[in-house]
């Protein structure tokens, strides 16, 4: 029997404490459309994009409506485009970028992810030819999103990849310098990729997925500060318990969005991705929720505990409610995304290194930092190799999307607008690892016993 | 806690939750009932409480012999809502079940 209270809980979650479904992402595969002509597969591609996903908004639109739950995006991915352009002779992919931006357009999506590679053990010609081909691809088109698997826990951590997208990585800020460089947020750089993530900008379709699936991704940070806020001066683990039902019930409204969506757009459900996605709306923070639970500012002694708390609570409450949990799943620390992080960031209680340290105990990494565009490219290679090792060493996924703004310095700003955000300028320590970087090679895979 | 009918049994799942919130003023539930009323929608159960001063209406239907659908209904109770200056929303049952309920 459900009670007037429970009824007007969930109505309050939507309207008062920013509730949503983040995004319906739909996979489609694009195995089925190699060619040795590369015009002949872009066309293949579109029509096929076009086909699958043609419906997707309308049925994302309709769904928010009828349950009164906001769909934030509707958006695509899709085979790692390496593997589909690779049998062609084209010197370089732009072509298939711009066949997946046409083709995003026309389904009024407003993201489509999958120009990826994955080369934690090694490049093909078509891994080397797509991933130089990122730095145009993304300053040509609004939609796509880039992202390169460069690590894995059995494969150890491939670092001439992590050289190589470094240059790519400054190319990219270099082509959207007018645009602070936003080509960068586009581009993901992955340790331990999941191949079933809805979230952009680090989104692909992989290989062992189906023809075609939907995958939901939740939200929730307004909700769970809310309710750690009721919970008053309650101990950690009281606090624990409260998270996990929250997360339960946002957990729950992810998963029959993706269950109806599926059903109505005929293919599979694949799976719901348990995060807590900030926005830079007020209210909208994972950075207030750590402060919420008694930390002065998102940064402080302590961050790394509140945060290991939150993430495997959520984990928990999810893991509860939806039998098909995959993707990311955890709490995002996105900087530019989450106005309490860029707060903390402007009152110095937040670095690059505090956020490295808690990327060890949440999902993905050090996401959306803005640093110096004169930042050494061998520096963001040692960052994207810092944050690499914690996923690698620890089994767990990682990822770094950083902005190496061109033309600004530490007190600058960039502004992405929308859900992107805007991010001040971090400083990054100065002292150099040339050296080690340009030794290349690939560090060995970690024991996988003698776990301390 | 004002409990509202199960809806858990069979019924052909095709309830929606109609919430009423707002100031209070004369003929709230006449004018949502005549809404119904008018496109086939039966009511089931009908809660009303008031809430730091606001009116609060938690209002249960089958749409199974109803004459439009959920969006449009949801149309309607939008412009009924501007009228009376309050807020009337429609949602399928499910969100409530699936939230609440394991």
């Amino acid at each position: 029997m459900l009670t007037t209270e429970e009824i007007l809980e969930t109505i309050k979650m939507v309207q008062e404490e920013n509730l949503d479904i983040r995004t319906i992402t739909m996979g489609i595969s694009l195995r089925d459309c190699s060619d040795a002509d590369h015009k002949v597969a872009c066309s293949k591609i579109y029509d096929k994009i076009t086909r699958m996903a043609g419906s997707l908004v309308k049925t994302g639109d309709e769904i928010a409506r009828e349950y009164g739950m906001p769909i934030v995006n509707k958006r695509i991915s899709v085979t790692p485009i390496a593997l589909v352009a690779e049998a062609s002779t084209a010197e370089n992919y732009l072509e298939y970028a711009l066949a997946l931006e046409k083709a995003a357009a026309a389904v009024g999506v407003n993201f489509i992810g999958g120009f990826s590679a994955l080369v934690h053990k090694g490049f093909t010609e078509g891994d080397s030819r797509l991933v130089e081909s990122i730095p145009l691809a993304l300053s040509s088109t609004e939609r796509v999103c880039a992202s390169v698997n460069v690590a894995t826990s059995r494969a150890g951590i491939n670092m001439d990849a992590i050289a190589m997208i470094s240059r790519v990585i400054k190319k990219t800020a270099e082509l959207t310098s007018e645009n602070d460089s936003i080509g960068c947020a586009k581009l993901v750089v992955f340790a331990n990729v999941p191949e079933d993530n809805p979230f952009m900008a680090g989104a692909f379709h992989g290989i062992g997925e189906p023809d075609c699936v939907i995958n939901t991704g939740v939200s929730g940070p307004g909700v769970v500060k809310s309710a750690i806020k009721k919970a008053g001066s309650a101990d950690l683990g009281a606090l624990s318990e409260t998270i996990k039902k929250t997360a339960f019930k946002v957990t729950r409204m992810g998963e029959l969005v993706g269950r109806t969506a599926a059903k109505r757009l005929g293919v599979p459900f694949g799976i719901v991705d348990v995060s807590l996605a900030p926005t830079p709306a007020i209210g909208d923070s994972v950075a207030e929720i750590l402060e919420e639970m008694g930390l002065e500012r998102c940064g402080a002694p302590g961050s790394t505990a509140a945060l290991a708390l939150l993430n495997d609570a959520v984990k928990k409450g999810g893991a509860m409610a939806s039998s098909y949990v995959g993707g990311l799943s955890g709490a995002f620390i996105p900087v530019s995304e989450d106005a309490g992080m860029i707060n903390a960031v402007n009152v110095g209680a937040l670095t690059i290194e505090k956020l490295e340290a808690m990327t060890a105990v949440c999902s993905v990494g050090l996401d959306m930092i803005a640093i110096p565009g004169d930042t050494p490219v061998e520096t963001i290679a040692a960052i994207i190799a810092d944050e690499a090792a914690i996923g690698v060493f620890n089994h767990k996924t990682t990822a770094v999307r950083i902005i190496p703004a061109a033309g600004k310095k530490v007190g600058d700003q960039v502004v992405f607008g929308g859900l992107l955000g805007r991010a001040p300028i971090m400083a990054v320590n100065k002292f150099s690892a040339e050296k080690f970087i340009r030794r290349g090679g690939r560090i060995p895979a970690p024991i996988h016993s003698l776990r301390n | 806690m004002n409990r509202l009918k199960d809806l858990s049994g069979d019924g052909g799942g095709n309830r929606v939750v109609i919430t009423v919130i707002g100031p209070d003023r004369v003929g709230i539930i006449a004018a949502v009932s005549t809404v119904l009323a008018e496109n086939g929608i039966n009511i089931l159960d009908i809660n009303q409480t008031i809430m730091q001063e606001f009116f609060v209406m938690v209002l249960v239907a089958d749409m199974n012999n109803a004459s439009i659908d959920l969006i449009t209904l949801k149309d309607l109770l939008d412009s009924k809502g501007e009228e009376l200056k309050m807020r009337i929303d429609a949602q399928h049952e499910d969100v409530f079940n699936y939230m609440h309920r394991i």
